[in-house]
């Protein structure tokens, strides 16, 4: 095998012919560079979108199933569901009376209002009509005071929950218990705030929303068989009992319903994981798209590279002959021209890190709480070694072989 | 000194052919013998196969028949990389165009062998060193080819071919890019290390410089033509 000393010959070889050629090196290396920013804004985007999707499905609740008139993830059936039964609030009820896995059901609604304290006022906020259990479904925490109690809801009292953001922008110095607000007009006595959730998926802010009753909810913002759009959440004693949870729950709605066997559902239950696996089929097809356009740019500048260790071949056949002639062995020149074709490629390599690092703190700051994963850097700098090696083997080979008399001829 | 066979020719031919229909029979069924520590001189027109007769002897190509024994082994069956190591421990090689590594400085031209040799750094850069000191330029190190004038640069090649100590010492043509004066200069380093006990082939045009050898071979047509020993040897050395 090759001696350290003739592997550190090699490598200084490699290195000095790099510098001699730096622009033709730094060019050729193109297309690794642009593989290597795919590969990495890949995943980067993917690391993003995983961090925007984890901290907002949280609020969805692992343990929750919705039931509702739409699954979720509908394809292009939506056409044919649109005539489903809205739920209502009895088929709530018969829920809470009748399942065993339930700890906690939680019916609600919701409209956009116009929320008003004194002079100050939040406009576009979210109005939520639900019950007592909601805080405990969407694991809300209270900033101050209490939810609503059991009797305020079964009761219909004018009472509210203001989210994190309403309560701030109501009542700046805080204080907000026991006073009453105006939702839409009407009249509501604040008896909590919740804590901060942040935004679901980036899209909407959790926090920019009030609770209400669901009974003051249909009295005054919307009749409860005018326009429909009720979710019945369930929590479920245990994650585990998921799947007996949800038939159970079927059971129920069916018997409410009174639908004939053999027929299909006309309701859905949906969870989490039902827009986990959305969210992964989409992770999916950003990786698809981007390990797709890495591995063109990769062959392209595999190509590239394997062009110009041709040429350095050519132009260095003197130089070979030379080594031969002092005793180089074939093993010692083709690692020469490995060692050279990597090493370019990992310029290219690092030359592609360097330029995506400033991008990812870029998306960081402007698009999405992301970050680079360590995982992707180690992956792409082997990738451009990998390239790097493989570009190189022909060329390589064909120095090795060469004849050291013909290769001390050549002019 | 030693004395024994050190390079053994039987029948050694080398034909080369340019395409199906035409052959050239650069060497034709030479038979020749060399002792340890003789130093001997090639002479011939130019195209008459000294070069090959030298790439042959130094391992650098193979015969197309015959047998070459070298140092008692045959050779002319040998692999790529057994022939590289017979070049790397027992040959040093001197060019005409003396052939050094354009980038890289004199010191390293000359560790080139050791290199492959595996010989670690520190030694390495000692012996070298030493070999260049021995032709006279150790304040040239550090030098680049190109910051050397042609003599100089024939010395670093020197210095790289006994480098290794090697049993064989080739020469091909090593004053034909040289003024008269700077040929001279080579060949009192050239006969020095003959009179150290190294083992010398040169190939040269120069009538007056082959009568420093002890022995003149003269090929004509790929034959060789005559092989004589030389009466009154002249040397250099004592001007
Ligand atoms: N690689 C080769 N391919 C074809 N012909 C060659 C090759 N090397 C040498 N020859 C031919 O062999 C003959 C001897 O060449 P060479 O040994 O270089 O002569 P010298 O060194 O005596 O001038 C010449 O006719 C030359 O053209
Ligand atoms: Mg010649």
């Amino acid at each position: 095998m090759l001696s350290l000393t003739e592997i550190k010959e090699d490598i200084l070889i490699a290195l000095n012919a790099i510098r001699a050629n730096l622009m033709r090196s730094s060019l050729t290396t193109l297309g690794i560079v642009i593989g290597v920013l795919s590969v990495t804004l890949m995943g980067t985007a993917i690391e993003g979108l995983n961090r925007a999707f984890q901290t907002s499905i949280a609020s969805l609740g692992a343990d929750v199933l919705y039931v509702q008139k739409f699954p979720w993830v509908v394809g292009e059936e939506w056409w044919r569901l649109r005539n489903r039964k809205e739920l209502t609030l009895t088929e709530a009820k018969a829920i809470e009376q009748q399942s065993t896995y339930a700890v906690a059901v939680a019916p609600a609604q919701g409209t956009t209002k116009t929320v008003k304290y004194e002079s100050q006022s939040a406009e576009g906020v979210a109005v939520v009509g639900s019950n007592q259990d909601y805080a405990a479904l969407q694991g809300a925490s209270l900033a101050e005071g209490r939810f609503l109690t059991e009797m305020e809801s079964s009761g219909a009292r004018p009472v509210v929950v203001l989210g994190a953001e309403i309560g701030q922008k109501l009542f700046p110095r805080g204080g907000a218990i026991g006073h009453s607000v105006k939702i839409g007009g009407y009249s509501f006595r604040v008896v909590g705030v919740l804590g901060k959730l942040g935004s679901f998926l980036g899209l909407f802010s959790l926090d920019n929303r009030v609770v209400i009753p669901l009974e003051q909810y249909y009295q005054h913002f919307q009749s409860q068989h005018e326009h429909g759009g009720l979710s019945i959440g369930v929590k479920v004693r245990d994650v585990n009992d998921l799947p007996e949870a949800r038939e159970e729950l079927r059971g129920i709605l069916r018997k409410v319903r009174h639908a004939a066997p053999g027929t299909e559902d006309d309701f859905a239950i949906n969870q989490q994981d039902l827009l986990t696996n959305a969210f992964n089929s989409i992770g999916l097809v950003i990786a698809g798209v981007g390990l797709f356009i890495t591995g063109l740019a990769l062959f392209v500048g595999g190509i590239g590279i394997m062009n110009v260790m041709f040429v350095a071949v050519k132009e260095r056949t003197r130089e070979i002959g030379v080594r031969k002639a002092l005793g180089a062995r074939r093993i010692t020149i083709m690692v020469q021209f490995l060692v050279e074709s990597s090493a370019i490629c990992l310029l290219g390599g690092l030359i592609g890190l360097v330029i995506a690092f400033p991008i990812t703190i870029i998306i960081d700051k402007w698009v999405l709480p992301t970050a680079m994963p360590i995982s992707i850097v180690v992956i792409a700098i082997l990738v451009s070694l990998a390239v790097g090696v493989i570009s190189g083997l022909l060329p390589a080979y064909r120095a090795a072989r060469l004849d050291p008399v013909e290769a001390l001829r050549y002019e | 000194m030693d004395n024994g066979t050190l390079i053994k020719f039987q029948k050694i031919s080398k034909t080369y052919s340019l395409d199906e229909a035409e052959e050239v029979h650069a060497l034709q069924e030479i038979s020749l013998e060399v002792e340890r520590n003789e130093y001997v001189a090639v002479m011939g027109p130019s195209g008459s196969g000294k070069s090959t007769l030298m790439n042959l002897v130094g391992c650098l190509d193979t015969p197309s028949s015959g047998l070459y024994e070298f140092n008692g082994v045959n050779v002319s069956s040998m692999s790529d990389n057994e022939l590289a190591r017979i070049r790397n421990r027992e040959i040093g090689f001197v060019f005409q165009t003396f052939n050094l590594l354009p980038r890289s400085d004199a010191l390293h031209n000359v560790e080139l062998p050791l290199i492959y040799a595996g010989i670690p750094s520190a030694e390495r850069k000692r012996r070298a060193e030493e070999a260049l000191t021995s032709v006279g330029l150790h304040d040239r190190a550090h030098h680049k080819p190109n910051e050397l004038s042609g003599g100089q640069r024939q010395r670093v090649a020197i210095a790289r071919a006994l480098v290794t100590r090697p049993s064989l010492i080739l020469a091909d043509e090593p004053t034909g890019n040289l003024d008269t004066k700077t040929g001279d200069e080579i060949m009192i380093i050239v006969e020095e290390l003959h009179e150290k006990g190294n083992t010398i082939i040169l190939v040269t045009h120069e009538e007056y410089i082959a009568e420093h050898a002890e022995r003149i071979i003269r090929i004509r047509d790929g034959r060789i033509e005559s092989d004589t020993h030389v009466r009154n040897r002249k040397t250099l050395n004592q001007k």
